[in-house]
């Protein structure tokens, strides 16, 4: 498995001010890569210079041995896609159509979607599970449904790389164990690369292969999830008591807050 | 997809023919199909000819501007004086009369007074290099609003001269005798249709959001820079020839956007021609209602819009 993505001392973030300072890390194809941290600590940020919203003052982002600056902007779009957390329509539109805009970084420019396009939509659909779903209008979705519509439409990308901002920050247990079981499934049969923002520390845990914790715009620590999810690590860059111990599922970390009070 | 729009094309042609027929024959006079070309009639064809044009190039460039700006501001209410260009055309015609500037160049003066309100408010509306939707926004309703005061200020200081320029330039006219001067605002006009068109993708992609946007492949930035200029180079245009005509922009392409869906490689060629039709229609009632009496066309746009498309918002649709 080569390295798909390598970040070398990354500078940036807005006006004056940088978030992110001197940060370094790579991936590999075929991870699932979870980056953690508190707020602020830059997670977006490095999401936004990452995905080329935002300008990198300095340091480089290599892609396949590609300086990210150096692709146009549509090729790079038709490798590596993005999912927020929240997306809100300007316009009503259908699923079917929200899905196509997917589509945008293959087609020229006044070219309609051919047939294969419109093929490719509804294999997404069918992979996020939400088939059902492509005539309805993209307001009326269920927050679970909504993100399953949006992966869809990342995944007409036809993207090597995923990146995913808090793609379960507003769903219930079951809808956040449906999402992230998904991704998984993506991530070991369709080999697609994932690199996530996540807060929930146990979901990290156990979906990822690798994560990183964020503190102050640098990478506090990388590795494993057994390497990463120490208290220690934790206490450190939360500034929060947490008891760590082994998930009885999996035997990976289960980290455990434990409440400043006593509680009677 | 292409097999219903081509459908509703040929439809929409269709009625835009009879349209454009019914604004040659019927007038102050009628003429039937057949003396239309007779060498007598021949000035009033001419006349009526410069006019059917004139509504389609406002009734196309307004809905098409009108669509641009409300997907790249992300605001359904905007339209294509939004930015200030009708009050800046405006205050330099008004001003050109006072100075007793001859009538042959009020349409280069408010020309430039599109220009330079649109320079303006492009210029406080942007921060740091990157055009903010709100700022925008803001400093084109403020410099509209500063301009039309002094507008008015100097109608009150000069009395009746002033006050007919602006009473004109406040409803529209499409009462343009010169066809140099429609060849002239044609060229720009139709330019800047094919430019947004250019970019409909674009405008699907913008309106979700200018983030998301930019991670489909959008360069949204330049887009929406490119696409500022030439909506404001339109209005300019027409403005500077037929004054501030209201409802086009914003009314033609929801009821379109109602009819067709909000794809705006749909939607740009479909509200085009509706528009035209929209304004031949207008422009006739406007002649033929109590002839020989023109009624401003902006009050007819007004007073069949408005009830159109408060049924459209009622009938439960969203916009």
């Amino acid at each position: 498995m080569g390295i798909l993505l390598k970040i070398k001392n990354l500078y940036g973030g807005y006006r004056k001010k940088d978030i992110i300072r001197g940060l370094s890390f790579e991936v590999n194809e075929g991870d699932f890569f979870v980056i953690i941290g508190p707020n602020g600590s830059g997670k977006t940020t490095l999401f936004r210079l990452a995905t080329r919203v935002l300008k990198i003052k300095s340091g480089n982002i290599i892609y396949k041995g590609t300086d990210i600056l150096h692709m146009r902007l549509k090729e790079f779009c038709s490798r590596v896609a993005f999912v927020s957390g929240d997306i809100s329509a300007g316009f009503p539109i259908t699923v079917m159509e929200f899905v196509l805009m997917g589509r945008i970084p293959h087609l020229k420019r006044l070219q309609f979607e051919t047939k294969k396009d419109i093929e490719i939509a509804q294999e997404k659909l069918i992979l996020a599970d939400a088939l059902h779903l492509k005539d309805k209008c993209i307001d009326e979705l269920s927050a679970g449904e909504r993100q399953r519509v949006v992966i869809a439409r990342a995944l007409a990308q036809e993207p090597e790389l995923l990146f995913l901002d808090e793609p379960t920050s507003h769903l219930d247990i079951g809808h956040q164990v449906q999402i992230l079981d998904l991704l998984k499934r993506l991530n070991k049969k369709n080999n697609l690369t994932i690199v996530m923002i996540l807060h929930d520390l146990n979901l990290a845990s156990a979906y990822s292969n690798r994560i990183a914790l964020l503190d102050k715009g640098v990478i506090f620590k990388e590795g494993g999830p057994e390497e990463v999810l120490t208290y220690q690590n934790i206490e450190a860059v939360y500034k929060t008591l947490v008891l760590v111990n082994s998930n009885p599922l999996n035997g990976k970390p289960n980290v455990v807050l434990v409440p400043g009070e006593k509680q009677s | 997809m292409i097999k219903r729009l081509t459908k509703s094309f040929l439809i929409l042609f269709l009625l835009l023919i009879i349209a454009i027929t019914f604004g040659l024959i019927k007038g102050a006079v009628n003429i039937p199909l057949a003396d239309l070309l007779i060498k007598n009639n021949q000035p009033i064809f001419n006349l009526r000819l410069l006019r059917v044009i004139a509504a389609i190039l406002v009734g196309s460039g307004l809905a098409v501007s009108g669509i641009a700006l409300q997907a790249i501001l992300r605001n359904p209410l905007a339209v294509p004086y939004l930015l200030g260009t009708s009050s800046g055309a405006g205050l330099a015609a008004v001003i050109a009369v006072i100075m007793g500037v001859s009538r042959m160049y009020t349409p280069l003066a408010a020309f430039l007074g599109a220009g330079l309100s649109i320079i303006i408010v492009y210029s406080l509306g942007r921060e740091r290099g990157v055009i903010s939707d709100k700022s925008l926004i803001l400093s084109g309703v403020i410099v509209s609003v500063a301009f039309s005061s002094i507008i008015v200020f100097l109608v009150s200081v000069f009395g009746n001269e002033a006050m007919h320029e602006m009473n004109w330039w406040l409803w529209g006219s499409l009462q343009v005798f010169d066809h140099k001067l429609i060849a002239l605002v044609a060229f720009p006009v139709l330019l800047g249709i094919g430019v947004i068109y250019f970019f409909a993708q674009d405008l699907n992609a913008i309106s979700m959001g200018e983030e998301d946007a930019a991670h489909l492949g959008v360069d949204t930035q330049n887009i929406k820079k490119i696409l500022i200029f030439f909506t404001a180079l339109i209005t300019a245009s027409l403005i500077s020839i037929c004054g501030i005509i209201g409802f086009v922009g914003l009314i033609v392409p929801h009821m379109m956007r109602l009819l067709v869906g909000p794809n705006h490689k749909v939607l740009i060629p479909v509200t085009c021609l509706a528009a035209c039709i929209f304004m031949v229609i207008c422009d006739l009632i406007s002649r033929t209602l109590f002839p020989p009496l023109e009624i401003p066309i902006g009050v007819i746009t007004a007073i069949i819009g408005a009830p159109v498309f408060i049924i459209l918002l009622k009938k439960g649709k969203r916009i």
